[in-house]
């Protein structure tokens, strides 16, 4: 095999991880949420390669749910979602960026580490795809919990399920009745989450979910 | 073959119980559920009186975990075990079929009745790991469910509640037991484990959590707590089952697991379980004296029967540690004749207990009395039932303690000096026992059966009805066979003890007048036959005697008033007076029994009031700090439930992270 081939895919790879650690930077929605879309194009890009690669046609599936799902559909509803809100203004942070960057690549060096011992005897290429694949599970998670905001959340935990459909394509492909799940176990997130947020906005104004706590009562 | 026909057997019991969720409630369901549980379970004791003499018989089905399957077996201590259940199943269906007509809501006892018998047959024969826990955990939930089953009474789900967490506590010790056992490679069957003995620090453990975890079912001190509570909630024939079989269930999984599993076993293993068996022999027959509740008397003398038991089987452990088979051999025959003869004369008593409750609507000794004569064939059951556990000659109690006793007696030849001056003094102990076991049948029988009625429900109260009588009857007559008989069960008990002892008491099952020699010719021998005509002799000596030679001339002097001068039945010696001295002896100390005279002053009319107030030790030292400790965790991880999403959010990625550190960082 030409040595470019995997390389393209560890680029690819690389790629999401960059852009899971920009969707940490940004703090305004708009930009988050093509960020967002340009991520889950980068996956989609990745995934279509290794359907050439692993000659895995069901991977072709799976790219295209990629694409039309979270490049298009969502991203769309999202940026709708946010105009209708009126809230197209700075997100707050409560750790704030700059620790949050550090903890990130903190979790990227865990993930890498973890994946040198765990799986020594697995392809050199493979195992990076794996560790990329963790890292933006992790910083996915980082996301949900630094952001308040509940938009971000949701991108949070969309982008959490990138890192997810990454790990199972890079090495050997799930079983595509997995992948389609999982797909619409993001859609129904997506709706759910939707109307959620529409929700809490119309009762309290906002879309901060610190408002949520007061109204549980456990707050003064 | 024999182990198939069981578990068809065991099928049918189930879908019993599926028939009876569903037809519980007609008229005629009683006695047709009570019919098959006895049908059945006649099956069972034909397939374990097939197994005793037999080559172990296999089988496995592939249900349950992939790969694993179910595997189950009859070797001869199965088969011992498997016998006491479905006789034990046998007489207390046929006593159901009368007992259970007035019974006020059948629908919720039959359907979990036939459903418990065939966990306890289950358990038997289980011969893996997850069939085993499954089938025991099966057990604990129907004999639960008939606990629970009069729960209209407060106290009945308080008792329910405590044996739930109790069975949970026992199964929550086993399955660790078992996976030590398994060892890293997962080998679940039991053939498996008993190929490769674990090595001797694991063995400690398994042997200590199997202790403890089967102790709780069997009711070992301080674990017992839940069997006085749950006993007498369940109906009475459930209650016979209870006591009388599902304890020896535990002392069978006890036995599998400490003679058959973990291969050799420390004495000083054994000699934990004489001095364990010893304490809850004693506690147990003194919890039983204060009782006046005649269900929870009997409870708590199951608890003493357990530690006499547990007795036997630490001496077999201890005798087979240091290489002494002869003694070993008669030390596991002591204890299995004794289990098998405590579920006789327990299954007897509780029946016949039963019967009282029906026939008078209480359980407390104070209120009954007289009953010998409006309940004349239940009260004889009753006694002899109540002789052989006191372990009275010519009866089957006394065959079992008095092998017990011989082999304590064997236990100056051991080489641990412990040992030595361990195991005379929990003969003593047990001998102390014994004659408080008498004690306390004397206030249980004379309470209940003697002297005048002390309610209006006592005197009017009605003999119960045939097929209850005839199952009382039948235990009566294996008490006496088993008592002037003992060696004929001994054969039968040989293979079983041949398996855990590698060695067995010699005797020959068709030679009648045969004495039981438990260690040479020369040594002590006893034969029930020859006291029981002894006994016939020397009463009909005694009778011709008063006959001949009382003289006959007429004296004439006050009528003697009986020892009670007032009309009043309740001015009668109670249980509660005839348990005072032996109450002033031992539980001042061991109960905090507190004497309170509240006399009214001179020229008052109030009536003057005598209390007793006493506390549980095992309550106060083992249950209620633990309930104390988990109270107060509960408290410090309350807050827990109300904190942010964000929070629960981070904790969950904190954890995430913290495992993956631990992943990255661990060899």
């Amino acid at each position: 095999m030409i040595p470019l081939v995997p390389d393209i895919a560890h680029f690819l790879a690389g790629l999401l991880v960059l852009l899971s650690f920009v969707q940490l930077y940004q703090s305004r929605l708009p930009p988050l949420i093509s960020i967002f879309a340009a991520q889950s194009l980068a996956l989609a890009t990745f995934v279509a390669w290794q359907a050439q690669i692993q000659h895995a046609p069901h991977l072709v599936i799976t790219a295209g749910i990629t694409l039309i799902f979270k490049v298009m559909i969502i991203p769309l509803a999202l940026h709708g979602l946010i105009r209708s809100l009126k809230i197209h203004r700075t997100v707050e942070t409560v750790v704030g960026i700059g620790p949050a960057m550090m903890t990130g690549m903190a979790l990227v060096g865990l993930s890498m580490a973890l994946m040198m011992r765990t799986s020594a005897a697995v392809d050199v290429v493979v195992r990076e795809d794996i560790a990329f694949a963790l890292s933006v599970v992790l910083l996915g998670l980082l996301m949900m919990v630094t952001r308040r905001n509940a938009v971000s959340q949701a991108i949070g935990f969309m982008s959490l399920e990138n890192g997810l459909v990454l790990a199972g394509t890079g090495a050997k492909g799930m079983p595509l009745v997995v992948e389609i799940s999982v797909a619409f176990s993001v859609l129904i997130a997506f709706i759910v989450v939707g109307i959620f947020i529409f929700r809490i906005r119309e009762r309290f104004d906002t879309v901060d979910i610190a408002v949520l706590d007061r109204f549980r009562g456990e707050r003064p | 073959m024999l182990v198939a026909v069981t578990l068809f057997g065991v099928a049918l019991l189930l879908a019993t119980a599926c028939f009876a969720a569903l037809a519980g409630a007609r008229p005629w369901a009683s006695a047709a559920v009570y019919g098959i549980c006895a049908l059945m379970s006649a099956i069972g004791l034909v397939c374990a009186g097939f197994g005793i003499g037999a080559p172990p018989s296999v089988i496995s089905l592939p249900l349950g975990l992939p790969t694993i399957g179910m595997h189950f077996r009859i070797d001869a201590l199965a088969a011992v075990f498997l016998a006491v259940v479905d006789l034990g199943g046998l007489v207390a269906s046929l006593f159901a079929i009368g007992y259970g007509r007035r019974e006020r809501d059948p629908q919720k006892v039959l359907p979990f009745y036939p459903a418990f018998l065939a966990g306890m047959n289950l358990v038997v024969i289980a011969d893996d790991a997850f069939a085993f826990l499954l089938s025991w955990e099966f057990m604990s939930l129907m004999s639960w469910a008939l606990v629970v089953s009069h729960g209209r009474i407060h106290e009945n789900l308080r008792a329910g509640l405590v044996y739930i967490l109790m069975a949970s506590l026992g199964t929550l010790l086993l399955l660790p037991a078992f996976a030590l056992l398994a060892g890293s490679a997962g080998q679940f069957a039991f053939s498996a484990m008993r190929a490769h003995g674990p090595n001797s620090t694991v063995a400690l453990a398994v042997l200590s959590l199997a202790l403890i975890g089967a102790g709780s079912k069997a009711g070992i001190f301080p674990l017992h707590a839940w069997l006085p509570l749950a006993h007498p909630a369940a109906p009475s024939h459930v209650s016979a089952l209870m006591s009388g079989i599902m304890t020896k269930v535990a002392v069978y999984v006890f036995i599998r697991i400490a003679f058959d599993l973990v291969g050799p076993v420390d004495w000083r293993f054994g000699m934990a379980v004489i001095a364990v068996g010893g304490i809850t022999a004693l506690l147990g027959v003194l919890y039983a004296l204060m009782q006046h509740d005649l269900k929870r008397l009997l409870a708590y003398h199951t608890v003493e029967n357990i530690g006499i038991i547990f007795v036997g089987l630490g001496l077999a452990l201890v005798f087979r540690a240091d290489g002494m088979l002869a003694a070993a051999a008669l030390a596991a025959s002591a204890a299995l004749f004794h289990v098998f003869n405590h579920s006789l004369f327990k299954s007897l008593l509780f029946f016949a207990a039963g019967a009282v409750q029906n026939a008078t609507n209480t359980r407390d000794m104070d209120k009954l009395g007289g009953l010998i004569r409006v309940m004349p064939k239940t009260a004889i059951a009753f006694l002899i039932g109540a002789a052989a556990i006191s372990a009275l000659p010519p009866l089957n109690g006394f065959a079992s303690e008095w092998m017990v006793f011989q082999a304590i007696f064997l236990s100056s030849n051991l080489p641990q000096w412990g040992l030595r001056l361990l195991t005379p003094s929990c003969g003593a102990v047990l001998a102390l026992s014994a004659a408080l076991a008498a004690a306390c049948f004397v206030k249980a029988f004379g309470a209940t059966f003697l002297g005048r009625p002390r309610s209006d429900e006592a005197k009017t109260a009605k003999e119960t009805d045939k097929t209850s009588i005839l199952a009382m009857y039948i235990l009566v007559a294996i008490c006496v066979f088993a008592g002037i008989a003992p060696f004929v069960f001994i054969a039968l008990l040989a293979p079983a003890v041949n398996l855990l002892t590698a060695g067995a008491m010699q005797v020959h099952p068709l030679i009648p007048w045969q004495p039981l020699v438990p260690v040479a010719g020369s040594h002590n021998s006893y034969s029930g036959l020859v006291i029981l005509v002894c006994l016939i002799a020397a009463i009909a000596a005694t009778a011709l005697f008063v006959h001949l030679f009382a003289n006959r001339i007429t004296r004439r002097s006050d009528i003697w008033d009986c020892g009670h001068p007032e009309d009043n039945p309740l001015t009668q010696y109670t249980a509660a007076s005839l348990a005072q001295p032996i109450r002033r002896v031992f539980a001042s100390v061991l109960f905090h029994a507190r004497e309170t005279v509240d006399m009214p002053a001179p020229g008052d009319t109030r009536a003057a009031h005598f209390c007793v107030t006493m506390r549980d030790p095992a309550w106060d030292k083992f249950y209620v700090p633990p309930a104390k400790l988990v109270g107060y965790l509960a408290d410090r991880i309350n807050p827990l439930q109300y904190l942010t999403i964000r929070r629960y959010l981070g904790i969950v990625f904190l954890t995430l992270v913290l495992l993956l550190m631990v992943l990255a960082i661990w060899e």
